[in-house]
């Protein structure tokens, strides 16, 4: 009886606590509710109140939008009457955010910082405003944007957002090694060129190569699919067929998986872009693809390795280029109360004059990168960031985000696919992936999984 | 009970309304507490079984609507449900064990006074006092990282290969993280048992001849099994949630993609509020199954060992 009545209690409790696990999940989604519902009364009232105007500003925790957020109170003096108010959020917190604000109007945000693969299909939606208008009045001089990020953020010639910053992707790798190991590397090196260069250079001490292993869209797929795409394989066809099984997928993945267990990083899984910067800055790998940015990082003062790098385009098979192309943009949401002064102050954050401003105030070294192509025409900057300025402008200007691969696609962007369900589908065949590449398993049975996920996604789209 | 009945039958029908009116009024003083209690656990629950009716995905605004049962359909024929079910089990199964019999080994050894005894309990709970992720993160660079993990440090000295812990060993990267967590939960609710044996009859064992080991067969353990109930039942409801170490260190890969990842990444990565609440539906009811069948089991063993 004891024993049956102690029981009981027993599953009981359990029960409870799992509703309260459940309940956690929903009640969640009410607070944001909850949240936006007071942030959209307070604009209201705002706005209702007179000439007194409060931007708010969604945006993500990295150092060129914090030195945003040290120079607004300069556009706040300009601008009486505005004042600007930042949530500044960890990147998976913003697209989450941002997301549940944007897509159900809730007008919590003025201005919302997004990456180049929402802003088509936001746009597409008719969650942005149009910014093209505004962008071609006054001296704004909205030609002087990079046209690969331009065309990647139009929709239909409708401009929806405009870069903040922008990056692509190269090849990174210490001299010293290089020349002591006889080996030059080319300004347009070929996958097959840096593998053997790899494998020259790598020994117990220090990897060859270090590539991104850790599963995710974002993470491992960026350089993979930039790869995969170099090799002639895509993600789709121009009728949506998925092609993740296709022989120049396999060939791709398998590549990238033999390259990191011949000359890799140990723990391949681990690895992403914070990790692959200090391991290249500890003297542990030679060579380092990825985005374009690191390099300001690698040159900045205190970094073991200022100076010893050198830079190459990013590795190709049969492509003229595969760098890929990433933007954080400032975007206006339809929903904003404060249409004209949120697009006023997007103007201002991404001007030429910003870009002075961040050089003056601030360091030249530190003016976001990747946007506009009169940033490399400044002298200090030019001087500033000499290592790595002239490749950045090289490749994202040269980078093309219509035909990244060998054959066309529908869609534009480089190391993603402009569809919601593709951070879903990039991160299942991710973890698949990393399976295959932590060797259980093996590539084709896991890109036959990922043929079955991703074409699920395709057939949404046809 | 047999007087009590013979009263009843002779009672005349209005005093049983007035005993019932009496009755109401004793319960209408707990009814606020017995309201609030089920707004606050079962409104959010009912609100996700509503949701995971509906076909809605943050991402497409406009194709929003009822659709019955097909979420759950998806997530019984997605395939990732049982798997995520197996890994649920495995790590919460390894980490409550392990942590329970390395938190009995350092609540035996703390269950004595010596110098420092204060100091040594409060280092050996610290563990426990960290927050999930900040544990996770703590291991991730400073033990299991290749080049500056001390776990690799030492392996590297003894010259060998360092060992790729997230990548090779997923599962016990997870449970290894878990068990440090876990082993001072565990460790404290044994001691508590351990310092509430009395003395009497300890000393009646030894006067009666019984060694270190047979006291503690025979007098400590049954004492200790209610003890031992308490902390496997609290820490397999606690483990059951594990999401930390798993977004942190494994991103779900071998066998490492627990329920609530699985249900993070459909609700977060995915964006589909429908299907993620079908996952937290089902992983509801699954908890209380699992849960349910797993201590049964577990407390006839324990029962019939004290019952020896």
């Amino acid at each position: 009886m004891l024993k049956r009545n102690r029981l009981a209690a027993i599953s009981a409790s359990v029960a409870v606590s799992a509703l309260v696990l459940a309940g956690c999940s929903s009640s969640d989604d009410t607070a944001t509710d909850a949240a936006t519902t007071d942030a959209a009364a307070e604009t209201t009232e705002e706005a209702a109140t007179g000439e007194d105007v409060t931007i708010t500003v969604a945006t993500v925790n990295n150092g060129n939008m914090k030195d945003m957020e040290s120079l607004a109170p300069i556009y706040e003096a300009e601008n009486p009457g505005v004042s600007i108010n930042f949530q500044v959020m960890e990147e998976g917190d913003l697209r989450s955010a941002v997301t549940a604000d944007v897509a159900s109007g809730a007008g919590q945000y003025d201005v919302v910082t997004i990456g180049a693969y929402e802003v088509p299909q936001w746009g597409a939606n008719g969650w942005l405003t149009d910014l093209t208008p505004a962008l071609a009045e006054g001296d704004y001089d909205v030609e002087d944007i990079l046209p690969p990020v331009r065309e990647a953020l139009s929709v239909n010639g409708q401009q929806y957002a405009v870069p903040f910053y922008g990056e692509s992707s190269i090849l990174m790798y210490n001299k010293e090694v290089m020349d002591a190991a006889g080996i030059t590397i080319s300004n347009n090196p070929t996958w097959d060129e840096v593998a053997t260069a790899a494998k020259a250079v790598n020994t117990d001490d220090m990897a060859g190569i270090c590539l991104r292993g850790k599963p995710g869209w974002g993470d491992l797929f960026a350089p993979l699919t930039t790869v995969v795409q170099t090799f002639g394989g895509a993600w789709y066809d121009m009728d949506w067929n998925a092609q993740v099984n296709s022989p120049e997928f396999i060939e791709a993945v398998t590549f990238y998986k033999d390259l990191l267990d011949e000359a890799g990083q140990p723990d391949p899984v681990s690895y992403s872009f914070n990790e692959c910067l200090t391991a290249l800055q500890n003297g542990k790998v030679a060579m380092w693809y990825d985005a374009s940015v690191a390099a300001s990082m690698l040159e900045a003062d205190g970094s073991p390795v200022q100076g010893k790098m050198g830079y190459a385009h990013a590795p190709v098979k049969e492509t003229a280029e595969s760098g890929w192309l990433w933007s954080w943009n400032l975007a206006v949401p339809v929903s904003t109360k404060n249409q004209d002064a949120a697009i006023n102050f997007v103007k201002w954050a991404t001007s030429k004059d910003y870009q002075q401003l961040v050089g003056t105030e601030l360091g030249w070294s530190l003016v976001p990168p990747g946007a506009r192509i009169s940033t490399y025409s400044i002298p200090e900057y030019q001087e500033a960031a000499a290592a790595y300025a002239p490749i950045t402008l090289d490749v994202m200007s040269s980078v093309n985000p219509v035909q990244p691969g060998v054959n066309p696609q529908p869609w534009v962007g480089i190391q993603y696919v402009a569809i919601p369900e593709f951070q879903d589908v990039g991160n299942q065949v991710a973890q698949l992936v990393a399976d295959a590449i932590a060797g259980r398993g093996t590539v084709e049975e896991a890109l036959n999984k990922g043929q079955e996920i991703a074409q699920v996604a395709g057939d949404a789209q046809k | 009970m047999a007087q009590d009945q013979a009263v009843g039958v002779i009672k005349p029908p209005s005093m049983d309304k007035i005993e019932k009116r009496q009755a109401w009024k004793r319960r209408s003083i707990l009814l606020p507490a017995l309201i609030f209690a089920i707004l606050m656990t079962q409104i959010p629950f009912l609100v996700t079984i509503g949701y995971s009716t509906f076909k809605w995905n943050l991402l497409k605004p406009d194709d929003f609507g009822f659709v019955g049962f097909d979420n759950y359909i998806t997530v019984f024929t997605a395939g990732d449900l049982w798997p995520s079910i197996i890994a649920t089990v495995l790590i919460t199964t390894l980490a409550v064990v392990l942590s329970l019999l390395i938190g009995l080994f350092f609540a035996i050894l703390l269950d004595r006074s010596f110098r420092g005894q204060a100091l040594a309990r409060t280092l050996l709970i610290t563990p426990f006092l960290i927050m999930p992720a900040a544990a996770s993160l703590i291991w991730k660079y400073s033990m299991f990282d290749t080049n500056i993990g001390v776990i690799n440090w030492f392996v590297t000295s003894l010259g060998l290969p360092p060992i790729e812990w997230s990548t090779d060993y997923p599962l016990a990267t997870v449970v290894i993280v878990l068990v440090w967590q876990f082993t001072p939960f565990m460790m404290l609710i044994l001691l508590a048992g351990l310092q509430s044996q009395s003395k009497e009859v300890l000393e009646a064992a030894s006067v009666d001849g019984a060694g270190a080991w047979r006291t503690f067969q025979w007098i400590t353990l049954p004492h200790m099994r209610m003890y031992i109930e308490i902390s496997v039942l609290l820490g397999t409801i606690i483990l059951l949630q594990v999401f930390d170490p798993i977004a942190i260190m494994t991103k779900g890969t071998g066998g490492t993609k627990t329920l609530s990842y699985l249900l993070y990444e459909r609700a977060f990565i995915g964006l589909n509020v429908g299907e993620a609440a079908a996952y937290g539906v089902i992983a509801v009811v699954l908890t209380i199954v699992v849960a349910t069948l797993a201590l049964r089991t577990m407390f006839k063993v324990f029962l019939d060992g004290g019952g020896k």
